[in-house]
C-alpha cells in the first residue's frame, strides 16, 4: 500500500515517474482517437491493427538479433511493429471493399493470420542463439518493469505529437464521423481524413505496446470512450473525457504495477480502465443503471398522475392506491379524496393536452410512432411551438363535431 | 486559350450548370447525359419516379458519388466538391441519430468551414447557429439530444445547419420525405425568404401534387433529362406521362393539371 502510495505521488524514482507519466500521456492520446474511430463504428479495426504488429515485431527482433546481437532495441521493433500493422491495416481496407466481404469479416481474417504468423516467428526466435527473448512477451501483455528513461521519454514524447495532431484534426474528425456526406460538401476529403484517423490509431497502438501489450491495447482505444459516453451527449466533450479517463486508467495502472517486481501492467491498466468504466455504468447521471431505475420509476409516477387526472376530468372514479398517492402529494386532491381547485385545473390542463397528442397521432401517425412514449411529457417539451398552434386551431375547428 | 470564353452567359451567371453528366452503377447507366443549368435566383425541383438518379445526379454534382463524365461548374467555375457558395442538406436517413451530440452541436458544424483548427466556437458563433435554429422555429430545442427529435424536426435542424452557411444556392434532397405538414411548411417559408433574399435553391422532390405551389423551375429527370424549364409550361400532361412512363393514371393527371395554374412567377 505504502509502495503504491509512493509511485502515486510521483516519488517512486526517476524511471517509475517517467513511465508513469508517459503511461498517462499513452493513455490520453488512445483515448482521444478511439472516441473518433468509436464514433466512426470502427473500433474492432485496432484489434486488427494490435495483433497485425506481432509478425513484424518478431522480425524486427530476427533481423537486430542477426545483424548486432541483440534484438531489444525499443525504436527498431516499433518500426517492424508499425510496418506490419500498416500492411494489415491495408489489407483489413482491400477486403472490405474489393470484395463482397464486410469489414468485421476481413478483421477477423486480417488479425488471426497475422498473429499466427507472428506466434510461428516467435517460437523460431526460441530456437535461435540470441540473448534477450524473454524480452519480447512484454511486447505480448505490457511490461514497464526495466523500462529505460529513453524508453520511456520517446513514449511520452510520441504520445504528446499525437495527442496535438488529433486536437488539430477534431472537426475534420468529428465532421466525418457524424456526417461524411456533409463533410465532403464542406472541402474536407473524407477520405483522406479517414486514413489520417487510422494512422494515428495505428500510431497509438505501436507506441503502446511497450505499455500494455499487443493483446490489451484495444481496450484503451475501446473503454475510455465508452465511458466518457456515459457522462456526456456533446460530441467533442466525449472526446475530452475519454483522454481524461484513459490518462487516468494509465496512471493507476502503472503505479499499481510498480509496487512488486513482475506485476503485468498491460493487465492492470485495463483493469483501472474497467473500474471507471464500471462506476460509470453503475453512478453516471444520464445513463448509469440508478439513474435508470430512477427514471423508471419517475415515469411509472408520471403515468399513474396522468391517469388520475384525466381520471378526475372525466368524473371517473379512483381505485389504485399508487394514484391517489400521487395526486394527494402534488395537491390535488384533499386527504378526503376530494378534488382541490388547482387540482380540477390540472386536470382540465391533462384532458387538454391528451386532445391535441390524441390529434397529432391522428395527423402524423409516422412522426408520432418515432416519438412513442413521449406523450406523457409536457407537449412544448417535445413539439415545436407551430406544431402545436396547427394542432390547437385543429382542435378549436373541431370541438363542434367531437362533443 | 481562354478556356471562359467558351462558356455561355447563362453558365456563368448559373450557381450550378451540368453538363453532360452520366453515372454508373456496375456498368449500368443511372443517369444518362444530363444537361441542366440552374437558373439563378428559383426555386427549382427535380422530379422523376423512384430510381430516376434524382439523388444521384445531385450528389454526383457535388463530387459525392463518382461521375463517369460530365463537367459541373458554380458560377462558370470548375466545381469539384469544394464551394463556399454551395450547401447541401442531406436525407435525414443519412446520419445516426444516436450519435452524442445536441442540437446547438449539428448546426454549428455548418460553421466548421469557416473556422481553422486554433480557433475555437466563440459567443458570434453561437448566435449565428441560433439564429438559424430560429429561422426554422427549433431555438427551443437547442440544448436537445438530437436521438429525441422527431423526423421533421431533424429535417429543419439539417436545414438550419445550411442557413449558417448563407451560400449562394442551396442543395436540397427530398426535404419534405416523411415529414408534418407544419413542418412542411415551415421549410418551404424559409425557402421562400430565401429565394425573396435573391439566392438559388434546387430540391429534389417527389410529391408531384405541390410542384405547381412550392417551385416555379423544373427538371423532369427519368435517368435521361425529359424536360426542363419554368413550372408554367414544363408541367404539362405530356412530358409527365413521358417521365413517369405512362405510370400516372388520368384520374390523377387531370387532377394535378386541371386546376388553374397559381400565380405565376418570374424568376
Amino acid at each position: 500500500m505504502e509502495a503504491w502510495w509512493r509511485a502515486l505521488i510521483f516519488d517512486a524514482g526517476y524511471n517509475t515517474s517517467l513511465v508513469t507519466l508517459g503511461a498517462m500521456l499513452l493513455g490520453g492520446g488512445a483515448g482521444m482517437i478511439g472516441s473518433f474511430v468509436l464514433l466512426r463504428k470502427r473500433s474492432l479495426v485496432s484489434d486488427a491493427i494490435s495483433h497485425a504488429t506481432l509478425p513484424g515485431l518478431a522480425l524486427a527482433f530476427i533481423l537486430m538479433a542477426l545483424v548486432f546481437g541483440d534484438g531489444r532495441w525499443m525504436p527498431g521493433l516499433l518500426v517492424g511493429a508499425g510496418l506490419s500493422a500498416a500492411v494489415g491495416l491495408w489489407a483489413v481496407q482491400a477486403i472490405s471493399h474489393r470484395t463482397r466481404l464486410g469489414e468485421d469479416a476481413a478483421i477477423g481474417a486480417v488479425l488471426s493470420t497475422f498473429f499466427g504468423l507472428g506466434v510461428v516467428l516467435l517460437t523460431v526466435i526460441q530456437s535461435m542463439a540470441v540473448s534477450g527473448q524473454a524480452g519480447l512477451t512484454g511486447y505480448l501483455v505490457g511490461s514497464t518493469a526495466g523500462m529505460l528513461a529513453a524508453e520511456a521519454q520517446l513514449i511520452a514524447l510520441c504520445s504528446l505529437l499525437l495527442a496535438a495532431g488529433i486536437f488539430v484534426m477534431r472537426r475534420d474528425f468529428l465532421m466525418v464521423c457524424f456526417d461524411p456526406v456533409f463533410a465532403s460538401t464542406n472541402g474536407v476529403r473524407v477520405q483522406r481524413v479517414d486514413m489520417l484517423l487510422m494512422l494515428l490509431l495505428l500510431a497509438v497502438v505501436v507506441i503502446g505496446l511497450r505499455i500494455t501489450g499487443l493483446i490489451l491495447i484495444v481496450a484503451l482505444t475501446i473503454i475510455p470512450p465508452v465511458t466518457g459516453r456515459f457522462w456526456t451527449d456533446r460530441p467533442l466533450r466525449v472526446v475530452a473525457l475519454a483522454a481524461l479517463l484513459g490518462a487516468l486508467a494509465g496512471y493507476l495502472g502503472v503505479t499499481l504495477s510498480s509496487v512488486r517486481e513482475g506485476l503485468p501492467t498491460g493487465p492492470l491498466v485495463v483493469l483501472a480502465c474497467f473500474v471507471l468504466f464500471l462506476v460509470s455504468f453503475l453512478l453516471s447521471p444520464r445513463r448509469g443503471i440508478l439513474a435508470t431505475l430512477m427514471a423508471h420509476q419517475r415515469f411509472k409516477r408520471r403515468v399513474h398522475l396522468r391517469q388520475g387526472l384525466l381520471a378526475m376530468a372525466r368524473d371517473e372514479a379512483i381505485f389504485d392506491d399508487l394514484t391517489m398517492r400521487v395526486l394527494r402529494r402534488q395537491g390535488f386532491i384533499r386527504r378526503d379524496g376530494v378534488a382541490t381547485p388547482s387540482g380540477w385545473a390540472a386536470a382540465r390542463d391533462a384532458e387538454h393536452e391528451e386532445r391535441l397528442w390524441a390529434l397529432y397521432r391522428q395527423y402524423y401517425p409516422e412522426e408520432s410512432a418515432q416519438l412513442d412514449h413521449r406523450g406523457l411529457l409536457p407537449i412544448e417539451r417535445v413539439l415545436s411551438p407551430d406544431t402545436i398552434m396547427v394542432l390547437e386551431n385543429r382542435l378549436m375547428m373541431g370541438r363542434g363535431a367531437h362533443p | 486559350m481562354n478556356e471562359a470564353q467558351h462558356l455561355s452567359d447563362e453558365v456563368v451567371a448559373s450557381p450550378l450548370a451540368i453538363h453532360g453528366l452520366t453515372v454508373s452503377y456496375d456498368h449500368r447507366p443511372v443517369v444518362h447525359s444530363v444537361d441542366f443549368i440552374t437558373p439563378p435566383g428559383c426555386m427549382t425541383a427535380i422530379v422523376g419516379p423512384n430510381g430516376a438518379g434524382k439523388s444521384t445526379l445531385l450528389k454526383a454534382a457535388l463530387g459525392i458519388t463518382r461521375r463517369l463524365t460530365g463537367d459541373i461548374r458554380v458560377f462558370g467555375e470548375p466545381y469539384d466538391g469544394r464551394s463556399r457558395r454551395v450547401a447541401y442538406v442531406p436525407q435525414r436517413s443519412s446520419v445516426d441519430w444516436d450519435f452524442p451530440a445536441t442540437v446547438i452541436d449539428v448546426v454549428t458544424m455548418g460553421l466548421f468551414r469557416d473556422l481553422h483548427w486554433w480557433q475555437f466556437i466563440r459567443r458570434h458563433h453561437r448566435d449565428r447557429a441560433m439564429e438559424s435554429l430560429g429561422r426554422v422555429g427549433m431555438e427551443a430545442f437547442a440544448q436537445r439530444q438530437i436521438g429525441e427529435l422527431s423526423g421533421g424536426q431533424q429535417q429543419r435542424v439539417f436545414l438550419a445547419r445550411a442557413l449558417t452557411q448563407e451560400a449562394d444556392l442551396t442543395i436540397l434532397d427530398e426535404p419534405f420525405a416523411g415529414v408534418d405538414a407544419a413542418t412542411e411548411k415551415a421549410i418551404v417559408e424559409v425557402l421562400k425568404t430565401l429565394r425573396r433574399q435573391g439566392r438559388t435553391l434546387l430540391c429534389v422532390h417527389h410529391d408531384l401534387a405541390t410542384v405547381r405551389d412550392y417551385f416555379d423551375h423544373l427538371l423532369l429527370l427519368n435517368v435521361r433529362r425529359i424536360a426542363a424549364g419554368p413550372v408554367a409550361t414544363t408541367f404539362t400532361a405530356q412530358n409527365l406521362q413521358e417521365t413517369y412512363g405512362g405510370r400516372l393514371g388520368d384520374v390523377q393527371l387531370l387532377r394535378l393539371l386541371d386546376e388553374a395554374p397559381r400565380e405565376s412567377r418570374e424568376c
